[in-house]
């Protein structure tokens, strides 16, 4: 038996060790931390150091706020890279208003609240004319109330609808074509190509797929289609043979899956499981070759809505492929390998700031404002971008193309 | 819901039944000795996955990976034992378990750095040609999964009740104390249950990743529906947790099918309690639960 007195001690003893294991997590976390730290110093100070070899003036300061690491890493390292890459393209061509181009890139580590701290040490410290940011969607809401309130120009590299639809949206523009966009894409596929009525839907349960399934239910009635069924999983889901068979049950024409990785291939290996041959247009969220690694012999045929970026035949317009030819060449030249359509959305965002502020005349935040809001016509890998007060999306259904995977590789649908 | 649906249901709750089933045992191999709920299991499984996945990368073949992953995470298992669980031997049982909640984020830290954060696969054992049943299918490495619980299952029911080391960590059970005036090594009791728990985790993980992926953040779910599971069967008991992760897997699938995908973890929450309150040991748990 043990006394009361025993008791306490082993009590106490118990307490012990985990003070012991809580210890050891944060110096773990400490550890991390000064890692983290020490990485972001050293990237001030080499910038710095630019500033000084730069003799033709005081800079113009842009902060970016990329996901180079964390869940949206894939996205936010060739951002990053692009940003790096455009500050000395840019210099390189005589720089903005004729002073030097610096842009201080801040990792958010896909994290919202780092994404503010990030954007209030650009906004404080840095003194930055403008943001681009950020890499998500979660990210670039937390920064847009910042932005916001200070009233300082935002370009988002983010597709979630409510960054340009829901207010305050005055400081705020965008690159990538919204999700609403992608849905109207991808439903002018179906009513056009596959001209079928009868349509079910499969979408994860997070941000990404819940605004997606309430976007095709609010535009399917407007183009004469019926949602015959609307099943959810969610993202870390094992298996969805029993949402699919309930879909079946409703006799569908077509499946549209709206979710990221790893959901969407798992839906397209358990449709062929289940022998469901009818077709199955994807969202955006599998525009990388994760998606064909992971689904297989299953991801054939699956089409889906994309920037033009990813079948760079695709864009044919000679203005926008004299730039996206540029874009890529020196893309190539400087990392060895292709860019991504999240590069494209970096490089688009550093294009469109330039050139507003040097038609602005100014780093005045009003002035680069009111030369965003008259962006005519200019040219990106993703469309020709016209914002307007009220249009800060810039691009138009149109832009996207629909891809089709076709012996592992992506084509273009029609 | 016609026959062909509900007979598809019941096979997407194999599927997914299989999987907690699996997890379950290995909450349940080292409940049963230690009194420890060993919450970095669902990591156990997740590492065993991603291991197989690393060799296959390799170049090794498939049966290889496995043998390998399985060694590999029943080291690993071990190892955690020695480090974490042993030295907090006479701290009590609820320090040890919180060492386990430590190890859960450690691994799944280390499998991120590892691994990266996308999902991977494997291929599967035996092809993806599904197998017809009437109207409803089922693919060939659900039957792999299920072909291995029974396996594990019998072995186990054979080790613990004709084997002596097995009567041995049973006795453990019961009564620690008493064990020991018995002459049984209650450290060797449980760092072998840390390493039937491994092997059993990491097999269940190589198993379940050419069907639904595996990546470093699945180990939580799988965790928490394993735990689930083997509650549902009754803590300390193989069968039970067999039964609890067959049953909650198709009481999901059978929600899915008949209110909606959304509400499929709450149907699932609620019947747990629903046994929990009309039999607290769990569905094949003992009666008299052993304090000591």
């Amino acid at each position: 038996m043990t006394g009361k007195k025993d008791r306490v001690k082993v009590q106490s003893r118990a307490w012990g060790g985990i003070l012991a294991v809580l210890l050891l997590v944060a110096v773990a976390l400490a550890v991390a931390a000064c890692g983290e730290e020490s990485t972001t110093t050293t990237a001030a100070s080499g910038v710095t150091s630019s500033t000084v070899a730069a003799p033709s003036g005081e800079p113009v300061v842009i902060g970016a706020i990329v996901s180079a690491t964390g869940a949206n890493s894939a996205l936010g390292e060739q951002e990053r890279n692009v940003l790096v890459m455009m500050e000395q393209v840019i210099n390189e061509k005589g720089g903005v208003l004729g002073r030097p181009l610096k842009i201080v890139v801040e990792d958010d580590k896909t994290d919202p609240k780092e994404a503010v701290t990030a954007a209030n040490r650009l906004i404080d410290q840095q003194k930055v004319v403008a943001l681009i940011a950020a890499t998500g969607s979660a990210s670039t809401l937390a920064v847009k109330e910042i932005t916001a309130q200070k009233g300082l120009p935002q370009i988002a590299m983010a597709a979630a609808n409510d960054i340009t639809d829901k207010p305050p949206m005055d400081w705020i523009w965008r690159t990538p074509h919204k999700d609403a966009l992608a849905v109207s894409r991808a439903l002018d596929y179906v009513v056009n190509v596959l001209k079928v009525k009868k349509i079910a839907v499969l979408h994860d349960e997070n941000a990404f797929g819940s605004s997606g399934n309430a976007e095709i239910a609010k535009q399917a009635p407007t183009l004469g289609l019926e949602v015959v069924a609307a099943e959810s999983y969610k993202t870390a889901d094992t298996d969805l043979t029993a949402q699919l068979t309930k879909i079946r049950g409703k006799d569908p024409e077509v499946l549209i899956v709206w979710g990221t990785n790893p959901g969407p291939a798992l839906a397209a290996k358990n449709m062929k499981q289940l022998g469901m041959n009818i077709p199955y247009v994807g969202s955006h969220g599998i525009a990388n070759k994760k998606f064909i690694e992971l689904a297989g012999e299953a991801a054939e045929g699956v089409v889906f809505p994309a920037g033009r970026l990813l079948v760079p035949s695709s864009i044919t317009e000679p203005a926008q492929k004299a730039v996206t030819d540029e874009f890529i060449a020196l893309y190539q030249a400087k990392y060895g390998a292709s860019p991504n359509t999240f590069a494209g959305y970096a490089f688009e965002a550093v294009i469109i700031l330039v050139d507003a502020i040097s038609r602005a005349g100014s780093t005045e935040a009003s002035a680069i404002q009111a030369a965003l809001n008259s962006t005519t016509n200019l040219p990106g890998p993703d469309g020709y971008y016209n914002y307007s007060p009220t249009d800060h999306d810039g691009l138009k259904a149109e832009d996207m193309i629909m891809v089709k995977i076709q012996g592992g590789t992506w084509v273009l649908a029609e | 819901m016609t026959f062909d649906q509900f007979l598809q249901y019941i096979f997407s709750g194999i599927t997914s039944g299989s999987v907690y089933a699996l997890t379950a045992i290995g909450f349940t191999l080292i409940f049963s000795a230690t009194h420890i709920i060993n919450f970095s299991q669902g990591q156990m499984v997740m590492l065993g996955g991603l291991g197989a996945v690393a060799l296959h990368r390799a170049g090794l073949p498939l049966w290889a990976c496995f043998l390998g992953a399985v060694a590999a995470v029943t080291l690993l298992s071990t190892g955690l034992e020695r480090a974490a669980i042993r030295p907090l031997l006479r701290k009590g049982v609820l320090a040890q378990i919180i060492a386990t909640v430590g190890a859960a984020f450690v691994l799944e830290t280390a499998a991120m750095v590892a691994w990266g954060r996308e999902a991977l696969s494997l291929p599967a054992f035996s092809g993806e040609t599904p197998l017809v049943v009437g109207k409803a299918t089922i693919i060939p490495q659900t039957l792999w999964v299920l072909g291995l619980t029974i396996v594990i299952v019998v072995v186990l029911q054979v080790f613990y009740r004709r084997s002596l080391f097995g009567t041995a960590i049973r006795a453990c059970a019961v009564n620690p104390t008493a064990a020991r005036l018995q002459g049984i090594s209650y450290q060797k009791v449980v760092l072998f249950s840390f390493a039937l728990s491994g092997a059993v985790s990491a097999a269940a993980g190589v198993m379940i990743t050419p069907i639904s992926f595996m990546s470093y953040s699945s180990g939580a779910l799988l965790g928490l529906k394993g735990f689930a599971a083997a509650t549902l069967g009754g803590l300390g008991n193989p069968l039970g947790a067999v039964a609890g992760g067959y049953i909650l897997g198709i009481v999901e699938a059978l929600g899915i099918g008949v209110v909606s995908a959304g509400y499929k973890d709450a149907i699932a929450f609620v019947i747990l309690l629903l046994v929990l309150f009309l039999r607290p040991a769990g569905l094949l748990g003992a009666r008299v639960v052993n304090r000591h």
